[in-house]
């Protein structure tokens, strides 16, 4: 009997008791069909070749286990960053449970999103219908400040106009007249995730630049940041406020779900919590610059914002020291304010961590993984510990991600057997990792099954993080980032090191 | 359990009246046949008292999913020794990636497949001049990537049915160019209004594109059965497959947790089905009861009242050696249970429970809550039909509070009102529930835990709701310093 109250077994220890083993010999043997053992090793054995790899790298028409989502994700997760704002999709339901599923299982967190459902009829006639119901009903039940809306590929493969149909709606009364609606054109068969994200913040900043009232520009001294698509954004907002904060920077933070995918646990269920408010967004053009933290999550954005004469700036995640340094003085430059003694003292105490630990860093090699302006950062921050970056992919990284890493890559000694992999799958890293393997993979949970095939150790570092609890809510941005960054990286070596040896299982490292 | 007690109608019934009162009136119109109570006429007819299966209500968070997921999530997906195709967009296959936990033996990449992400990751080009020569050629790609797999499905997102794709004449092509067993499955997510469609497709394409495809070489005995609609979830198919072993059938087909395509193929040469899942797999059921004269018989692995039943149930179906056996089974696990029972039915009698889950689980748990002392107050299900309520009716009480295709709004009221001591649902109802002060389970996926299913698996489930509501963080919720 394997089972017992006194302990119980779940699945973890339950499928090792021999009664399960002896099940699945049994069930294998007579029942599966399976290729035999032999054939098995073989063709695992082969994948691990230069031969396989080529082969790999020849596909054309495959993606496997690709590490980028859909444009809606990031549009959504857009639109949840705003003051009492409902994000909803127009098209097919199944994708708003799958963008709800995903945000809350990295988050930890509810993620309200309403669909409008549109199936066969609405394939056929449009879904016209479904936007006049679904606004009336999303703003009747769920009383939003803002509807935010953006769409599936069924409704942008069947050619539906969001601003007809949104002014249709307003003009049956689905919603006041004067109520804010936003929306954007999120085709999932374009870009990635971060394509969604920069869509969706740059139609919520049209909406009130531009649709609501034609604003013209009033520059004044604040200064608008925006964040990008960020899986540790709850953590990292927080950080980057308390840096403009400490420097007495007047700022809006365009899109921050700090609160909303970070709500107590005290009793009540907080649907919208936080946000920028819609005050703040109608009022971003009168900034005088606006930063974009992430690049590649804003290159629409940041040239709607050019249009109206701000100076802009952006950068590819400020993690890292010199990334942060950059941050700072273009902040400081752009508003005036100096930047405090109290900073410097945290940057020179991650310098002093990095110095303190650098010699178990110096020359390791790593593959990195995830978004294009993660996997710089990322890359950045390993050079400048003297690691080196074996092999930096995004599968979302285009011409431009890919001549911004080799560029980086050549800044430095530690880069010079980097490579820079644009457009390639997980599939494809871990041809790489067999061939040319690294010391470590820093990426997402789906870095998993690189690990386990490889034994390569992963780190997870960025979006999503299903697998692991709470990392994102602590930030990675800024020199405190940059140190948790740093100890999550030294946690693994010394685990590898103390696991690799009986001789030299030293108590001191 | 006693369907004699019942539960609070009256106060069920306001709280319909409740959160109807904020739909606008049309949509009001539509959600109010979708609640009720459970009641039974002096005639002793029950009823649920809802309509199912119709298309939710626009803009009113509906918790339903599509069809792929419906054939790519649940039916197709587990199938270890094919490749599965998310053909479309990167999406659909994205966020489905891993997330079914639908266990398996076998090496990932190698002759196993089911915890990868393959796509055709449409880009605009695709749409504009069709996909088919794509997929032509990444069938080819994955045959070279992985020649020991055993065939591959084409599991259609929704631009494919939009753009007038020919996935069928590809896979025609394919399936001599490459000699394996190639599926197109029409399973797009506009189809339908729920996952529910997408069973009932992946059910046609299993009939129409791999039985009798090939002739599988086959000894059979007169105590073979199918183990139908077990997804395996946390290993769940396991228990029971040991359950029915024990009592001397000989399992020839796992359908679909852990299964290979020769699992599948051989399906029609079984003595009985055995259905778990009604909902997902009633279609093929019907099929070879029809097509092959095989008879089916529905089953409940969910605690140890139905377990028993449902053993007794299924050795009715055979000679007497096997009924002794099945009788030889119980007994051999009543120590087990009485074990379970003594350790967690008294943390847990007389909890309230409220469920909502998918197309079986709203009904087929609720007998595992009793035996182990708790009510359920009220249930529903996403994507049920007609015959799931009627069905619902033998196992709840009445006054029993049903809700179909709930919305977010409703369920949240519901929960607030009720202030059940657990409720069991899915990811996205997860965390809103549980910051209101509500334990919850999430009952798709065991919440990471699991199996549920056989005896071993109740002592899981015991443990797991104990763990739930007893944990000593519900009692830190409110700061001191607040007054109560």
């Amino acid at each position: 009997m394997p089972q017992s109250a006194a302990k119980v077994k779940d699945h973890i220890s339950l499928f090792q008791e021999p009664e399960y083993k002896e099940l699945f010999a049994s069930k294998k043997a007579q029942f599966e069909c399976r290729p035999t053992d032999e054939a098995v090793e073989a063709q695992s054995e082969y994948t691990k070749t230069w031969e396989y790899r080529e082969k790999n790298f020849a596909r054309e028409a495959a993606t496997i286990n690709p590490a980028k989502a859909c444009q809606p994700l990031g549009a959504v997760f857009a639109a949840a960053g705003f003051e009492g704002t409902l994000p909803y999709v127009h098209g097919s339901q199944g994708c708003v449970a799958y963008f709800r599923s995903h945000l809350a299982r990295h988050f930890k967190e509810a993620v309200p999103i309403v669909a409008d459902s549109m199936t066969e009829d609405a394939a056929v006639f449009g879904g016209l219908t479904n936007i006049v119901e679904g606004l009336q009903n999303a703003y009747a039940l769920y009383k939003p400040k803002m509807i935010v809306v953006s769409t599936t590929c069924m409704a942008e493969v069947i050619g539906d106009d969001l601003s007809a149909f949104i002014a249709t709606a307003k003009e049956k009364e689905s919603v006041p007249a004067d109520f804010p609606v936003p929306f954007a054109h999120t085709p999932s068969f374009v870009g990635s995730h971060t394509t969604g994200y920069d869509n969706q913040i740059k139609g919520i900043l049209q909406y009130f630049w531009e649709r609501e009232a034609q604003l013209t520009a009033k520059p004044g001294s604040k200064i608008n940041i925006i964040p990008g698509f960020d899986g540790y954004a709850v953590a990292n907002n927080r950080e980057i406020k308390r840096y403009l904060d400490t420097m007495g920077v007047e700022y809006t933070l365009i899109g921050d779900v700090s609160e909303v995918y970070d709500t107590p646990s005290d009793g009540e269920y907080r649907m919208y919590d936080g946000g920028t408010t819609i005050a703040e967004a109608r009022d971003s053009i009168n900034a005088k610059a606006t930063i974009s933290l992430q690049e590649f999550c804003s290159l629409k954005t940041m040239e709607l914002v050019a249009s109206k004469g701000q100076q802009t700036a952006a950068f590819n995640y400020p993690m890292g020291i010199g990334a942060t340094d950059a941050f700072l003085m273009k902040v400081s430059e752009l508003t005036g304010k100096a930047i405090p003694g109290s900073i410097e003292k945290e940057r020179g105490r991650l310098v002093d961590a990095i110095t303190d630990s650098q010699a178990w860093l110096h020359g390791k090699k790593f593959a990195v993984f995830g978004d294009p302006d993660f996997t710089l950062a990322m890359t950045a921050f390993l050079l400048e510990m003297g690691c080196e970056p074996t092999h930096v992919l995004a599968t979302n990284g285009g011409k431009d991600w890919e001549a911004k890493a080799k560029a980086l890559l050549a800044s430095s000694p530690f880069g010079a057997e980097g490579q820079v992999w644009a457009g390639k799958d997980l599939w494809h890293l871990r041809s790489l990792l067999f061939t040319e393997p690294t010391d470590f993979i820093i990426g997402s949970s789906y870095g998993k099954y690189l690990e386990k095939d490889t034994g390569i150790p992963l780190i997870r570092l960025t979006f999503p993080i299903f697998d692991r609890h709470h990392h994102h809510r602590f930030p990675t941005f800024g020199y405190q980032g940059a140190l948790r960054v740093l100890v999550e990286i030294l946690d693994r070596v010394f685990e590898v090191a103390d696991a690799s040896s009986d001789i030299s299982y030293d108590l001191t490292r | 359990m006693s369907l004699d007690e019942t539960n609070d109608a009256a106060f069920h019934e306001g709280l319909i009246k409740e959160v109807l009162e904020q739909y606008p009136e049309k949509a009001a119109k539509k959600r109010g046949r979708h609640l009720n109570v459970k009641k039974t006429d002096d005639a002793g007819s029950s009823t649920c008292g809802v309509k199912s299966n119709i298309k939710s209500v626009p803009g009113v968070m509906t918790i339903r999913g599509c069809a792929y997921a419906g054939s790519k999530g649940v039916v197709w997906g587990p199938i270890k020794d094919m490749v599965h195709i998310s053909h479309g967009p990167v999406g659909c296959g994205q966020y489905s990636w891993s997330q079914r936990r639908n266990y398996f033996n076998g090496t990932v990449g190698i002759d196993s497949f089911v915890t990868m992400q393959i796509t055709s990751d449409f880009q605009e080009k695709d749409i504009v001049f069709g996909g088919d020569k794509k997929l032509d050629k990444m069938i080819d790609e994955l045959n070279e990537m992985f020649p020991l797999n055993k065939g591959i499905s084409v599991q259609s997102e929704c631009p494919i049915g939009l753009i007038g794709d020919d996935i069928e004449a590809v896979a025609k092509k394919k399936i001599k160019d490459i000699g394996k067993t190639v599926v197109p499955v029409r399973c797009e997510g506009f189809r339908g209004v729920s996952q529910s469609l997408g069973h009932h497709i992946a059910n046609d394409a299993i009939r129409d594109w791999v039985f009798e495809k090939s002739k599988p070489e086959w000894e059979t005995g007169p105590y073979d059965v199918n183990l139908i609609a077990d997804y395996n979830i946390g290993g769940d198919a396991w228990p029971s497959r040991r359950l029915l072993e024990e009592m001397g059938l000989r399992v020839v087909g796992m359908w679909s947790g852990d299964a290979t395509l020769a699992e599948m193929e051989r399906a029609p040469k079984a003595k009985l089905n055995l259905i778990h899942c009604y909902r997902s797999m009633n279609y093929i059921c019907r099929h070879m009861e029809e097509k092959y004269n095989i008879p089916w018989v529905e089953y409940n692995f969910f605690g140890p009242s139905q377990i028993a039943k449902s053993l007794r149930k299924i050795a009715a179906q055979f000679d007497e050696t096997i009924q002794k056996k099945a009788e030889e089974v119980i007994a051999k696990y009543e120590p087990l249970v009485a074990e379970i029972m003594a350790k967690f039915k008294p943390r847990l009698e007389g909890k309230k429970v409220m469920l909502y889950v998918g197309g079986l689980r709203p009904r087929h748990v609720s007998n595992a809550y009793d035996d182990l002392g708790m009510n359920i107050v009220g249930t529903g299900y996403e994507f049920g039909h007609n015959d799931d309520y009627q069905r619902t009716t033998d196992y709840v009480k009445d006054g029993t509070l049903i809700y179909d295709d709930v919305s977010g709004y409703e369920l949240e009221k519901f929960i607030e009102k009720i202030r059940p001591d657990l409720v069991g649902s899915g990811i996205k109802e997860k965390y809103a529930t549980q910051k209101m002060g509500v334990p919850f389970r999430q009952m798709h996926s065991w919440d990471y835990s699991g199996p549920y299913h056989g005896y071993d698996g109740f002592a899981i489930f015991a443990r797991d709701m104990d763990m739930a509501i007893n944990s000593p963080i519900w009692s830190k919720f409110k700061a001191p310093w607040k007054a109560a």
